[in-house]
């Protein structure tokens, strides 16, 4: 190909560019320091710094939830918020929900409900209804179906999502994997 | 039949890996070196590059190219090279393939970096001088200029017969309107993505999100002239496509050209609002007129439909050929024609076509069910063909009767009061609204292969795709059943190019296209299994034939006594070998293509509709589907779930608006594309209806991705003539159009 | 994104200096909106000042009997607070009524005030707007203006404000307290938004060296008779298309006091006090409720797409009025 004349290295040189910083986060009951520039979201922290890629990435807009991860124990969408933000937190992901080979309730529920059909959406689903059960505040299917709004299903699952997280609440389940 | 497997409600098999987070999708095979591209795309519509500056970006320290039209290799020239096995007519759009801009926000310049963050900062500081050209956008403004598309493959052209004219004419009961709907987009929930893995050999590794990963490493190879042996194409999970993924989609191309100019391993996904800048379901415009007796018995149809496709491509899709099949009627004029706009090529989006066809053509019956004073079903099966007329053939099946029947039933249809505003809450109306649906019951070739091992495990292969419709799990039970064995022993390979031959993931028809060679290649072993088992020495099975046994529970029995077995891993272990592979083909056959064969559907809805604020929800839907045998009631009701929450979008919520200034969509991202959330969904219920099908195909399985959403937009249409007297004839209905 | 540094402000004076020595450094807390617009090149920062590790979160009693919420305070935090729920329910609703439950445990009380438009062409950077770049046109006025204004619009600019919380405090009267270099001030919640005028880039008046401590609600939160309606195309995870926060005092049957705030229909959440009057002394009927909408949406402006929204607005206003009249009726 004929290759565009690359800028030559001095020129580089002075180009600032965004300075990596260390930070430490509990991630799945893990300590991880990562070195990390400022622009880099919670999200692609996961996915592309620390190899969770249970994690997904929707829309990258906080318009569908595909991102939803637990910070200190509340659920967010991790592609609005920088990691660097983050420093001493303790992320939950889907990878950090069943103990060993055990699924998590919701997991579990999630399987046997058909609660998810291509698989994209369905870790921030769980992880936002982990968030759901411990918030406490849902009391009926459509409470539970306005509290898991924020996690846009294409496939069209909300029947059985819905099923699924009522399972689990019935069985007194609050969603702490702790 | 008693099955073991097959017809039960089984969890999928890769329902673990998509709840633990292991299953992994295009953008998530890391490799150290990895470099990331992402794309800039174009700010105008119609016209060329006058300059494009990409010092800046290169300027960046970790900025290793910006790839662009000036500086893109030499590649194939033919549009041959670029087309692929669902291309429709045409030259298929060719990323960087020069300075012309054909439609708003086409990629323009791919900036590969060391870090995403970086190629995404970078590609912010691309300059790009533009050229404008005037563009045409408005489907509405240009439909004078509509053509008779090239026919596509597999889309029959409409055929009309009798004389409609004449016989809508005389008609006593005449009723015509117009229908328009919107461009619609697929947005799963996986934005396109593809990582390319360079292995020290120059080989290419593709992980691409596809429907067809041999559909996609053909188009590469012809493209970039590599050999498959060099480049093979992987997608063992797709987050979704809805048909987005039949054709290959530029990421792909980009990722491969880079992975290729730079050496390196590269990963090219695309941003939300580029999945607005290629395939999308086509704007439609149509116009139904339906001439009738006096008691609803139909005298002539005439449908006709003008959709919009791409400046390069004639993209076309079966829009009124319903309307000459659905019902009995000797005198139909069906017309299907296309705008060139400065757009992508429209695509194939989860039954294309009939979503938009069976909108008109199910709304027209329920005004003319209205006008004539009859129920909606009883002007339905009054009007019930028996035969498909567009072709002269006979149904392999058609259980539309009790579709309509146990739908009306489930959702208690009795009930309704026929006149509009009858049914109220206080300040709500309540409407009731149904609706008939039909979809192809394609099956085409593909190939399986099968090995069976010492241990009695056994694998089977076909390049197909899971898009979350239940492949995997589908396929091994099929596979388990045919040689009886426990599902936990049987592995489905899919989305590999190197595996057996295989046609896109789509059409609704894998399950049997697919299902059937699985079922092939397994009967080949069978066949194999059965004949080391009669060779065993006092083989309990030396007299008898394969007919005569069944393989269940690892054994091979005889079907009059259940204690002349032998195990498979017996037969085996006496045979010698350690495994039996076997490779079969199946495709329809002369038997099968003497009948029409359809899956058909009824849908029932009732919305409830704020009189004074316009807001309709969508309370309950029955969906009644006959589509032959179930292979799995649970992954199968999903499908229809989903499908009908799609419907709900699609008569409600979804509209790719286009600023016709700017000819630029500009609802290009989930928040003003609104897709249902979960609070919009309410009770749905679905039902299969019994059918047996001996017919249609060897699995005697139609498919489902599809049937679910046909006539769901209709049928809430129509619910909401019943709840507030207003017939919203344009899609989506939105609350304005009813204040 | 662009490229930009990072610092963590530990207290409310090093975060007013640092935003003081760099014009184009914002303050980050929650993110949903500024990480939003940052992705689409629309915010480009030089540095992002990250406050929150101030002590602005929590929600406290204050001694007139009102309350005041920290900066910092989610909106999580404030809908389920108990004295809100309880004191304030029309904020806890309203608030809930907006973006969904992942957004509302990262989005911030000063952050709600300060979230932009969602404006397609505003975060579209190939198409003009005035707002991003003053004097280049505005494209929504001839476009597709669904979402947008219908009142106190301009010929530069006819966004609409997205929050509902704002629609909810502007209802309350609510003061927003600041604090800059110069000290700290109070302004009253009316003040603290502009309208678009010939400034479409200008969304507030708070000063670039300053920073948002706090929000106070007066002591009446309006628990009686009070009404959130938001209207919007699908049930949920939607912006407005109209809402409105109807608070009420009532002695009987007779309305003594009415509060109405109007979101999704103007670049600020829209009251007009001296129409409100008109139900003062009134009966709580359908007639009186139309009548003082009909006086509200008077000067209302349609622009094509978003015409629709004059008489949405009124029959919301209608519907929210009679819904709050009637005591906890529709809790």
């Amino acid at each position: 190909m004929n290759s565009k004349p690359k800028a030559d290295a001095a020129t580089k040189a002075t180009v600032s560019l965004p300075t990596k910083n260390g930070i430490t986060l509990k991630v799945n009951g893990a300590v991880k320091q990562i070195e990390i520039a400022p622009w880099t979201t919670l999200l692609d922290a996961l996915r592309e710094h620390l190899g969770l890629t249970g994690t997904k990435k929707g829309c990258d807009h906080g318009q569908c939830g595909a991102c939803t991860v637990l910070v200190n124990g509340k659920r967010i969408t991790s592609c609005l918020t920088l990691a660097i933000m983050h420093d001493g937190a303790e992320v939950t992901t889907i990878e950090g929900l069943a103990e060993g080979e055990v699924l998590h309730p919701l997991q579990k529920a999630f399987v046997e409900h058909d609660a998810f059909q291509c698989g994209y959406c369905t870790p921030g689903q769980i992880c936002s209804a982990v968030g759901l059960l411990r918030e406490g505040k849902a009391k009926s299917p459509e409470d539970i179906r306005e509290l898991m709004s924020g996690n846009i299903c294409r496939c069209g699952a909300y029947a059985n999502i819905v099923a699924a997280i009522e399972q689990v609440s019935r069985m007194g389940e609050r969603g702490d994997e702790e | 039949m008693r099955t073991e497997h097959i017809g039960k409600p089984i969890s999928r098999v890769d329902g673990r890996a998509k709840v633990t987070g292991a299953a992994k999708y295009a953008a998530e095979y890391n490799v150290p070196g990895l470099v990331y591209g992402v794309v800039v795309s174009s700010a105008i519509a119609k016209g060329r590059i006058t300059r494009i500056d990409v010092a800046e970006a290169l300027r960046l320290p970790g900025v290793l190219q910006v790839f662009t039209h000036e500086n893109s290799p030499l590649l194939a020239q033919s549009d041959n090279s670029y087309s692929d096995e669902v291309a429709p007519p045409g030259s298929p759009f060719r990323p960087l393939h020069d300075g012309e801009i054909r439609y708003s926000a086409q990629p323009v310049a791919l900036v590969v970096a060391d870090t995403f963050e970086l190629a995404h900062y970078a590609a912010s500081l691309v300059r790009i001088g533009y050229e404008r050209d005037a563009h045409a956008t408005n489907l509405n403004e240009e439909r004078e200029r509509a053509y008779q598309p090239r026919p596509r493959e597999f889309i029959p052209p409409p055929e009309s017969r009798g004389n409609a004219e004449k016989a809508f004419a005389e008609a006593i009961v005449r009723l015509e309107e117009e229908y328009s709907a919107p461009i619609e987009h697929h947005n799963p929930m996986e934005p396109f993505a593809t990582t390319v893995l360079r292995e020290e050999n120059g080989r290419l590794l593709v992980y691409d999100k596809t429907q067809g990963v041999q559909n996609v490493q053909n188009y590469l190879c012809n493209v970039f002239g590599y050999s498959k042996g060099d480049l093979r194409v992987l997608s063992p999970f797709v987050g979704g496509a809805f048909g987005a993924g039949l054709r290959p989609v530029y990421q792909v191309f980009l990722a491969v050209l880079a992975a290729r100019e730079l050496k390196r391993s590269v990963r090219v996904s695309l941003m939300r609002q580029q999945m607005f800048t290629f395939t999308h379901r086509p704007a439609i415009w149509q116009r139904v007129a339906l001439g009738a007796a006096p008691d609803g018995t139909l005298e002539a149809i005439t449908h006709k439909a003008i959709a919009e496709t791409s400046q390069f491509e004639d993209y076309s899709e079966t829009v009124v050929n319903w309307s000459g099949l659905l019902y009995r009627c000797d005198n139909v004029e069906l017309s299907h024609t296309v705008v060139k706009l400065d757009l992508h090529t429209p695509g194939d989006m989860r039954a294309p076509g009939a979503v938009w066809g069976l909108h008109a053509l199910e709304c027209a019956m329920d005004e003319l069910a209205f006008k004539v004073g009859i129920d909606p079903i009883e002007l339905r099966l009054k009007n019930y063909a028996e035969r498909d007329q567009n072709e002269g053939k006979p149904f392999s099946s058609k259980e539309l009767r009790a579709c309509y029947r146990l739908g009306a039933e489930k959702f208690g249809w009795a009930r309704r009061n026929p006149q509009p505003r009858s049914m109220r809450e206080g300040n709500v109306l309540i409407g009731w609204g149904m609706a008939g649906g039909v979809w192809e019951a394609f099956h085409i070739t593909a190939d399986a292969k099968a090995t069976l091992t010492a241990d009695g495990r056994l694998t089977v292969s076909s390049a197909t795709a899971d898009i979350g419709t239940g492949t995997y799990t589908i396929m091994t039970q099929i596979a388990a059943e045919m040689l009886g064995l426990p599902i936990e022993d049987v592995t489905f390979k899919l989305g590999d190019s190197s595996l057996s031959k295989s046609p896109v993931e789509g059409g609704s028809f894998t399950a049997s296209t697919v299902g059937s060679a699985v079922k092939a290649v397994c009967e080949k072993i069978r066949k194999k299994l059965f004949q080391l088992a009669r060779k065993i020495d006092g083989s309990p099975l030396a007299n008898t034939k394969l007919d005569n046994v069944r393989f269940v529970d690892g054994q091979i029995r005889s079907h009059n006594d259940s204690s002349r077995a032998v195990s498979l891993i017996e037969a085996m272990r006496h045979g010698g070998l350690s495994a039996i592979e076997e490779k079969a083909s199946a495709g329809p056959t002369p038997e099968q293509m003497q009948y029409s064969r359809f899956a058909h559907s009824a849908v029932f809805t009732e919305v409830r509709i704020d009189e004074d604020l316009g807001t309709i929800r969508v309370m309950r839907v029955v969906g009644a589907v006959a589509a032959g045998r179930i292979l799995n009631p649970k992954t199968a009701r999903s499908q229809v779930l989903g499908a009908i929450v799609m419907g709900i979008g699609t008569a409600l919520e979804e509209e790719s608006v286009i600023d016709h200034t700017f000819g630029r969509i500009m609802t290009h991202n989930l928040a003003d594309y609104h897709v249902p959330v979960n609070a919009d969904v309410h009770d749905i219920e679905v039902i299969f209806v019994q059918e047996q099908d001996e017919a249609v195909n060897p699995l005697g399985a139609k498919g489902l991705g599809e049937i679910g959403i046909v006539g769901v937009a209709a049928a809430i249409a129509n619910a909401v003539f019943h709840a507030t007297g207003k017939r919203i004839r344009d899609l989506p209905i939105t609350l304005d159009k009813l204040l | 994104m662009n490229s930009f540094s990072y610092t963590r402000a530990d207290d409310v004076a090093t975060a007013l200096r640092e935003v003081a020595a760099d014009g184009a450094a914002k303050f980050i807390a929650g993110g949903t909106n500024l990480i939003d617009l940052m992705k689409e090149n629309v915010e480009r920062p030089s540095r992002l000042i990250d406050i929150t590790r101030l002590t602005l979160g929590g929600i406290r009693p204050r001694s007139d009997g009102g309350l005041r919420l920290g900066a910092l305070a989610t909106n999580t935090d404030v809908a389920y607070h108990k004295e809100i729920e309880r004191r304030y329910p029309l904020l806890s609703k309203a608030i809930l009524a907006g973006a969904s439950p992942q957004l509302r445990n990262m989005a911030t009380v000063g952050g709600n005030l300060l979230q932009r438009t969602r404006c397609c062409y505003f975060y579209d950077t190939a198409t003009p707007c005035n707002k991003r770049t003053p004097g280049v046109g505005c494209s929504a006025i001839a476009g597709f203006n669904r979402a947008h204004a219908i009142l106190g619009t301009s010929a530069a600019c006819i966004a609409s404000h997205p929050s509902d919380m704002c629609v909810a405090l502007a209802a309350l009267e609510a003061v927003v307290r600041v604090t800059g270099s110069v000290g700290e001030r109070v302004v009253p919640f009316a003040a603290f938004h502009r309208l678009p005028g010939d400034t479409p880039n200008i969304d507030t008046n708070l000063q670039a060296d300053e920073i948002i401590t706090g929000v106070d609600l007066p002591a009446r939160g309006f628990a009686e008779h009070h009404a959130y309606l938001k209207i919007r195309d699908r049930a949920s995870y939607a912006f407005a298309l109209v809402s409105v926060a109807a608070a009420l005092e009532m002695d009987g049957n007779t309305i003594t006091e009415a509060r109405l705030a109007l979101g999704g229909v103007a670049h600020k959440p829209w009251r007009d006090p001296q129409t409100e009057t008109m139900l003062h002394g009134q009966s709580a009927t359908r007639e009186n409720f139309k009548r003082v909408a009909e006086a509200l949406l008077r000067d209302a402006k349609g622009f094509g797409r978003n015409r629709f929204k004059i008489e949405l607005a009124k029959l919301a206003i209608v519907r929210a009025l009679s819904q709050a009249s009637f005591k906890e009726a529709h809790s």
